[in-house]
């Protein structure tokens, strides 16, 4: 009896360990459990068993599986204890109960995931919405951050097309993602990026002078003009460099995270993908890495809709992507993409969580990719142009954000215009400061492949070098030697 | 020198595992030459130990000095008692030193943990640094070397464990997209110090898919190392010097060589990652190898001393980059290149390393450059169809007679 006491609180206390902040489930206090001579530990497990909130997992325990006689007990039974559903075994992964009934779990849901909204159309706060307090000074930030990143998108989208820059791809429709995650995240939270979230990097204080100098590849460039424009990257901002591979940053993340754990950091990784990269193996192997090794990492899937021209039905057949983060034991949400508001308190909470329990946190954004998926792309080929009208004009996340800063009296219509005209002048002058800086030199193409440059480069250097001084004519002369 | 060769007689009879008294597993003494902290002693490959925060080749090698033949017990580390131990255990006792040494060392892979590691490098360490330094990781090897990049990539200096080499083409996007790539795009701001090892090559018997030779893929992915180890002696220092490296670097260890047994010196040292090994001066042909070819060599070798050649047999250890200085000086003295190798014929390292050897050195040869290695097949499981896949003594016997006619 001592034995089985001792080994009883066990469990309980583990399970209790489990609960966090899901809320409290009523435990038996263990003398309860204990009335009788045959005693299982079916109670506490029935419940947890049956309550589909509990993220509890259930070891397997020493006990026999035995009917619960005592009357009071009988009380906290769910009809777990119905005729056919009394028995339970062990297998390896631990307890689940038997039913004689065939019935398989349905491949969809009868009710999608809802999803957690907390501004209307309208900018105006729902009834009853649980949501964090944002003041002004943060609240017209945010909005400001919003416009700048609007603003980048146009001008440099602009430069592509006049043949300027090579290269780029816009955020247009997923601004609140961007900015509202970045808001509600500290310096110290490691961001991989997939490539849809300059956003972030400039909340973090990017100057618009260092994403011109990125685009147009220059040797003011932190990157060494080594990769295509919009690959941004600074470790000083803790935003790691962009690479063009699809979701390979999200095991990174989790690899940060668990750097993170081991020093005991009061901070947590962060990584961003699409509707898209959720396919590829990376993203599912580091879900279920991080919940295994119990990481303090935020996944945050931008569904726009589109991967390119693939739409999300052809991408999956799963409702989206949240129900996807319960397969794997991490905790999820699904948010609407284009409620700042909304983003902020979910990504505020999510790091809480993740940092003080050590978990995952999964939280899809619904949203909508207005833009092309980039320069290269005309996504009228292949979706409806009035379809990318109707999102960009009412459903745009911008402009709902200012209506309900408008509200409160913290900006107007003024500002807004004086706003945007600084910015676009600030931008096209930094343009044209970036383009006239000079490319990185020729030397530039060989170092940082190791942290010491090895002979066979040096070589490669120097007969590169060579050619070009006997054909200078077939060089670029603004790159210098 | 003469420690070296004390493993080549374990060689070939490789299938007995002997059980290890782990009473006799010690961890060496600190002893180093000098007193100074981050100096250690770094073994030349001409068997000389010199003191050096870095292995430069700022010195020049006298040559002459290296005609020291098997025989002589010239090598300072015969000198000193040091002691025996088993490949694998060299290993770990490597990576237990480093990862006393630093605490952001850690390791992950698949059943690296309480298991021990499938070829036992990793037991006991995760006990004695528990359960986050010591990763077991599900199955997912491109994923798992994507969390060895990012957790790299934030301070830390993990060791990723590939249960076999061949798994390692799940985790290729990984390594050549990312590993070797993200210090040059990211203009150097975030570092890569990850060493990624595990066991390859032709085993006995273990089917195409477990007998890959993945140094063949992995040589063109710019921005990485990779070196192969052979003996107690050089696994142990290359461990070393991989892990303190701050570029990636992959460390290819040999299924048939983990219970080769040597005796190692007790002090620290570590083997530089860019030279080759002079496991035998001659002055006939320069046979060039690494990992588990050396020992068919130098059986072959033994067999040519008796006809009256003279054969130099260097184990390459780095395959890239080359060593060329070491295997220049060598066919400049020898005018004759044997390599021997386990790769495929076709895009193997030995094709790389006849390139090399044509375009740097094609005025010092009096033949053309013989390369020996597996055919283009996929490895036949049937022992014997197995054993002639690999190159043979006699194979490389008859390449020698042919090459010194």
């Amino acid at each position: 009896m001592a034995v089985f006491m001792r080994k009883s609180s066990k469990v309980i206390n583990h399970l209790k360990s489990k609960m966090g902040l899901l809320g409290v489930i009523n435990l038996l206090s263990p003398s309860t459990l204990f009335h009788h001579q045959e005693l299982s530990v079916a109670a506490p497990i029935a419940r947890t068993l049956r309550n589909p909130d509990a993220d509890l997992s259930i070891k397997a325990t020493l006990f026999s599986s035995q009917r619960f006689k005592s009357t009071k007990a009988d009380k906290h039974l769910n009809s777990l204890n119905d005729a056919d559903d009394n028995k339970i075994l062990d297998f390896p992964g631990g307890k689940v109960s038997f039913t004689p009934e065939m019935r398989f779990i349905s491949e969809s849901p009868e009710e999608r995931t809802r999803c957690y909204r907390v501004l209307d159309d309208e900018g105006q706060l729902i009834i009853g919405s649980n949501v964090i307090q944002v003041g002004e000074e943060l609240a017209v930030k945010m909005y400001t951050g919003m416009i700048m990143l609007q603003t980048m998108d146009t001008l440099f989208y602009e430069a592509q097309r006049q043949g300027r820059i090579s290269f780029y791809l816009t955020t247009i429709g997923e601004e609140a993602i961007n900015i509202a995650t970045a808001a509600a995240l500290t310096i110290d939270d490691c961001v991989f990026p997939q490539y849809r979230e300059p956003g972030v990097l400039l909340w973090r204080g990017f100057t618009l002078q260092e994403f011109a100098n990125q685009c147009f590849g220059n040797k003011a460039d932190y990157g060494k003009g080594r990769q295509m424009p919009i690959h941004y990257g600074s470790n000083k901002h803790n935003y790691f460099t962009v690479s063009s591979t699809i979701a390979t940053q999200i095991p990174h993340a989790v690899g940060a995270a668990y750097s993170l754990k081991m020093d005991r950091k009061r901070a947590c990784a962060v990584t961003y993908f699409g509707d898209g990269g959720t396919s590829e193996g990376d993203f599912h192997a580091a879900l279920n890495f991080a919940a295994v090794m119990e990481a303090p990492v935020i996944f945050i899937c931008r569904n726009n809709g589109w991967a390119i021209s693939t739409p999300t039905s052809d991408q999956f057949r799963s409702d989206g992507v949240v129900v996807r983060g319960r397969a794997y034991g991490v905790r999820s949400i699904r948010v609407d993409g284009n409620d700042a508001l909304a983003i902020y308190s979910a990504v505020e909470a999510a790091r809480e969580m993740a940092i003080s329990e050590h978990r995952p946190i999964l939280i899809e954004a619904l949203t909508y990719r207005v833009g092309h998926h980039s320069t290269s792309d005309d996504s009228t080929k292949y979706r409806p142009a009035d379809e990318i009208e109707w999102w960009k004009l009412a459903r745009d996340p911008v402009t709902r954000f200012r209506k309900w800063i408008e509200s409160n009296g913290w900006w107007s219509s003024e500002a807004e215009s004086s706003f945007r005209s600084s910015m676009r002048e600030k931008l096209l002058h930094a343009i044209q400061v970036a383009e006239k800086v000079e490319k990185p030199p020729v030397a530039d193409m060989f170092t940082d492949v190791y942290d010491l440059t090895p002979s066979n480069l040096h070589e490669q250097e120097k007969l590169l070098k060579e050619t070009i001084r006997r054909h200078p004519q077939d060089y670029p002369s603004d790159v210098p030697a | 020198m003469a420690t070296v060769l004390h493993g080549v007689g374990a060689a070939t009879a490789l299938s007995a595992s002997k059980s290890i008294d782990s009473r006799k597993f010690q961890l060496p003494s600190r002893r180093s030459l000098s007193e100074r902290k981050g100096s250690f002693l770094v073994v030349r490959s001409d068997g000389r130990m010199v003191q050096g925060s870095r292995a430069l080749r700022a010195e020049k090698l006298i040559t002459n000095a290296v005609a020291t033949k098997a025989d002589t017990s010239a090598a300072s580390t015969a000198s000193k008692p040091g002691h025996e131990l088993l490949l694998f255990e060299a290993l770990r006792e490597g990576l237990e030193e480093e990862m006393d040494r630093d605490p952001h060392v850690c390791v992950m892979g698949e059943d690296v943990g309480h298991y021990g590691g499938s070829y036992k490098v990793t037991r006991g360490l995760a006990d004695k640094y528990g359960d986050l330094r010591v990763l077991d990781t599900p199955i997912a090897e491109n994923s798992f070397t994507g969390m060895g990049i990012g957790a790299a990539m934030t301070g830390l200096r993990p060791i990723v464990e590939g249960m076999n080499m061949g798994f390692l083409l799940l985790a290729f996007n990984q390594i050549s997209n990312n590993c070797g790539m993200l210090h040059y795009t990211s203009g150097g701001q975030f570092k890569i110090p990850i060493v990624i090892r595990g066991p390859g090559g032709v085993g006995r018997q273990l089917g195409a898919e477990h007998s890959q030779r993945l140094e063949s893929y992995f040589q063109s992915i710019p921005g990485i190392q990779m070196v192969a180890c052979s003996t107690p002696y050089n696994a142990k220092g290359l461990m070393k010097a991989a892990i303190r490296s701050e570029n990636p670097v992959i460390l290819f260890e040999h299924v048939l060589l983990y219970n080769l047994k040597e005796r190692i010196p007790d002090e620290e040292y570590i083997c530089s990652l860019e030279e080759a090994e002079m496991v035998r001066p001659g002055e006939h042909v320069t046979i060039l190898t690494y990992s588990r070819m050396r020992y068919h060599v130098m059986q072959a070798a033994k067999t040519l001393v008796n006809k009256g050649y003279d054969p130099e047999v260097i184990d390459i250890r780095s395959l890239k980059p080359f060593d060329l200085y070491t295997i220049g000086n060598s066919v400049k003295k020898t005018h004759r290149v044997l390599i021997v190798e386990e790769c495929m014929r076709t895009g193997g390292i030995g094709a790389s390393l006849t390139n090399a050897i044509n375009e740097n050195f094609h005025d010092y040869l009096d033949a053309p450059v013989i390369c020996l290695s597996s055919q283009d097949v996929p490895t036949p499981y049937a022992g014997t169809l197995e054993e002639w896949t690999v190159v043979q003594p006699a194979q490389i016997v008859t390449a020698v007679e042919k090459l010194c006619q």
